[in-house]
């Protein structure tokens, strides 16, 4: 661009709208501390969520058919500028993070009153909006140093916002350090394999590194850096043996916190793992193909199964449902090792499902910490006959986390299913069904607690206010809605698969 | 206190001033010789730092108080997106800084690159600053006669 | 894999050594200062791979000289570093500095509540905390917190 004039198109909003689905949270984040009032902190907050709402509904409804939108940032052309690209992939996960996003805020109003100190609300929402800008960031971004960056801005957003259930808590201090020690060196492994990348290849872009690998093939430079992105995207997903930080961190987070996280956190990492695999690596490199069968398969096996064993057992609803988490990571990651077009809709679909299923069942734990001050089983015998209205959307939300058919759980799984089925691969699909199973039994288990015990004598219990209670209805209506008609996510979710089957970034016609 | 290091609280009263006219040398010769916004912010952290740790936390607080640290810090976070996003005003994209003077962009990418890197300068003054703040505000539990 | 090969990438076998003496003190040290200590040395590793990937031999420093005018002077037989790894490793250090500072913090805070950042009392202690919850809430429920 520099010392050349040339004739300029004025650029309209919508081809500004890549950029404006980051740069609103992110303008948003500096503009609460320097106004720092604590109500205008949260409605600013709530603005920009809404506001990139809209956005990326948007995006999704111009690249749902196919095709890419390329914005090139400081009118820089990739591959040398850093560049933002938009196809049905990562429109559909923005979309699900935007929209977790504008129904977490509302929650997140009486229920942050309730948790955190505070003198410390306006940092709280400044945060928060630096962590969504991260995600985003994350997901929009076609440069690969800028998935780094974006990253460790949401991490390490994201430490201080699990710190802050330190007020409840202290555990919340420590869970916050581990979770801080493992997610920097998930990001360190991240940036060496990007390293090893940049050494074999000499691009960033991505797009231009998936031409460049095609054209002069793979070597051990690029395995080695393959093998460093997966081991710290796995760490950041909690990918099995890699999860130790999830309970702790959703346990003692704030309840907003956990909401957000939950829904969005692992599934950005989840979409990074694709990305690379698929848009870099080329699917047919057989190497990606011995991963994904080797090791991505077992693992996601042993996680279905080990860590949903381990939620049975737990005494703590919070708790119960960050175990729970671990294993519908296994789910995602055994679409992506199904590796067929339903297999990896599958794994698209339970992005989107399992984000809304989630974010409404820790709502509904936020909902009643509120009340009761207590995520402890013992101390919500009998909520479901006391605060009806609450409990209610737990429940929906807990047939959708088994996959209850008319949820939105239903869909992805029977995806998986007939993935596997496809493959031939009928002992994965039983187990599949079988995992399940184990969700019913710690999906009972709570709601045996929630209304079939006896409240405590002459107990009386208010509903949750509205503001908890509109969002958590508005995630139980998606969730029914989801599961019956599929057209969107499902649409959505298969051209994705179609991109990233495809290989090349985006150049689906 | 103040009996003590003469030396030093001499010393510090002539170098604050210096040390923040060399930052501000740094931030704005960042164009022509090695600077920019990262170490004048450094630079000029330093000069309120230095001050802090001979003449105690109360006096820098009284000149720089905390709560302007942290407006500062999102000042400048501001000042380079807004940069940006006046450009995007002008119909091109965000941080072209062509934008500026479009009948001949080198001009505008000065323009941009000066106001990016005042925007990263304040930014990091002030991050420094509050690093220093949060870590030095804490009392320690032990005192010094304990160890 | 003669001389000549382990002598020329000195510099990729101290970012190997440093990487794992950086993680083997995060994951061996017990107070938690020292794994801070151990992550820093850790990331520095990595700026040095980064910065061993944009030395070209024989390169010199890429900025491109120019005449009183203002008019580059772009000689194409010089042979130039790469810049770009060197710019991406200021944002990894300032990254870094972020992600010190925080851990730092967290720490101060940790020993404010916890009065300890030896990491083995404060597995006790959370293990006590536990199992306190274990008696309050679990025995009740059949189950472990």
């Amino acid at each position: 661009m520099a010392g050349t004039v040339t004739p300029h198109d004025a650029k309209t909003l919508i081809e500004q709208l890549p950029i404006l689905q980051v740069l609103v949270p992110f303008c948003t984040a500096p503009l609460i501390v320097l106004i720092g009032s604590r109500r205008m902190a949260w409605a600013l907050a709530f603005a920009a969520a809404v506001i990139s709402l809209v956005i990326s509904y948007a995006l999704l409804m111009q690249v749902y058919g196919g095709g890419f939108i390329s914005y090139q940032l400081g009118g820089w052309a990739p591959p040398l500028g850093i560049e933002y690209r938009v196809d049905a992939a990562n429109a559909l996960v923005m979309l699900l993070i935007s929209a977790i996003a504008t129904v977490t805020l509302p929650f997140a109003y009486e229920s942050v009153k309730d948790e955190i100190t505070s003198k410390n609300h306006t940092l709280f929402y400044a945060c928060f909006m630096l962590c969504y800008t991260g995600l985003m960031g994350v997901v929009i971004t076609g440069d690969a140093f800028n998935v780094f960056v974006f990253l460790e801005i949401s991490s390490l957003s994201t430490y201080v916002l699990v710190a802050q259930g330190a007020g409840r808590d202290k555990r919340a201090l420590t869970a916050a350090y581990d979770y801080l020690i493992m997610g920097t060196i998930g990001a360190t492994f991240f940036v060496i394999g990007i390293g090893f990348l940049f050494m074999s290849t000499g691009t960033l872009n991505m797009a231009d590194l998936a031409d460049r690998i095609a054209e002069q093939g793979t070597n051990r430079t690029i395995h080695a850096g393959f093998a460093f992105i997966v081991v710290g995207m796995g760490l950041k997903a909690a990918m099995y043996p890699l999860h130790l930080w999830l309970p702790k961190a959703y346990t003692f987070a704030p309840s907003a916190v956990t909401v957000f996280l939950s829904a969005t956190s692992t599934k950005m990492a989840i979409y990074v793992i694709l990305r690379f695999m698929f848009s870099i690596y080329n699917p047919d490199f057989i190497f990606a193909l011995n991963v994904m069968f080797l090791v991505f398969m077992p693992l996601a096996l042993i996680a279905m199964f080990s860590a949903s064993f381990v939620a049975v057992f737990q005494v703590n609803f919070k708790r119960m449902l960050a175990y729970s988490s671990i294993a519908q990571i296994g789910y995602m990651l055994l679409g992506i090792a199904i590796f067929n077009l339903s297999g990896l809709t599958g794994t698209m679909v339970h992005m989107f499902n399992h984000g809304i299923t989630k974010a409404l069942l820790f709502m509904g734990v936020g909902a009643l910490v509120l009340r009761t001050g207590s995520s402890f089983y013992n101390n919500l015998n009998g909520l479901g006959r006391l605060m009806p209205l609450t409990v209610a959307p737990i429940v929906v939300g807990g047939l959708s986390l088994i996959g209850v058919p008319g949820t939105a759980g239903f869909v992805s799984k029977w995806m998986l299913v007939q993935g596997a089925f496809e493959n031939g691969w009928w002992v994965v699909a039983i187990l599949i069904v079988l995992s399940s199973l184990l969700a019913v039994v710690y999906v009972w288990r709570a709601i045996e607690v929630l209304y079939l015990t006896e409240p405590a004598e002459g107990a009386k219990m208010a509903e949750a206010p509205m503001s908890m209670l509109i969002p958590m209805w508005i995630l139980a209506i998606a969730c029914i809605w989801f599961g019956v008609a599929t057209d969107l996510p499902l649409g959505a979710a298969s051209t994705a698969a179609e991109v990233l089957l495809s290989g090349s970034f985006g150049m689906v016609e | 206190m103040h009996h003590h290091h003469l030396i030093l609280r001499v010393v510090t009263k002539l170098l604050a001033g210096t040390i923040i006219l060399y930052a501000l040398y740094v931030q704005f010769h960042g164009d022509f010789s090695p600077g920019g916004g990262f170490q004048a912010g450094v630079i000029m952290a330093v000069a309120f730092i230095l001050y802090g740790i001979v003449f105690g936390l109360v006096a820098v607080q009284q000149v720089f108080p905390p709560w302007l640290v942290h407006k500062l810090v999102a000042l400048g976070v501001l000042i380079y997106a807004g940069t940006g996003v006046y450009a995007m005003m002008l119909g091109y994209e965000f941080l072209d800084y062509g934008a500026f003077d479009p009948g001949h962009p080198s001009h505008g990418q000065h323009n941009g690159i000066l106001a990016v890197e005042l925007g990263v300068g304040v930014t990091v003054t002030g991050v420094m600053i509050a690093i220093y703040y949060a870590f030095a505000g804490r009392a320690p539990r032990i005192s010094d006669e304990d160890w | 894999m003669d001389w000549d090969f382990i002598a020329g990438h000195v510099n990729y076998w101290m970012f190997i050594v440093l990487m794992m003496t950086g993680l083997y003190i995060v994951v061996s040290s017990g107070n938690l200062v020292k794994k801070i200590v151990g992550l820093n040395i850790f990331q520095v590793a990595v700026f040095m791979l980064y910065i061993s990937i944009g030395k070209i031999t024989g390169g010199t420093a890429p900025i491109f000289p120019s005449d009183r005018q203002g008019h580059l002077e772009i000689d194409p037989t010089i042979v130039y570093s790469n810049p770009l790894p060197h710019v991406l490793i200021l944002t990894a250090i300032v990254v870094g500095v972020a992600t010190t500072s925080l851990g730092l913090a967290l720490i101060i805070r940790i020993r404010e509540e916890f009065d300890t950042i030896e990491s083995d009392d404060l597995v006790k202690i959370e293990q006590q905390l536990t199992s306190a919850d274990n008696k309050e809430h679990g025995e009740a429920m059949g189950g472990m917190a």
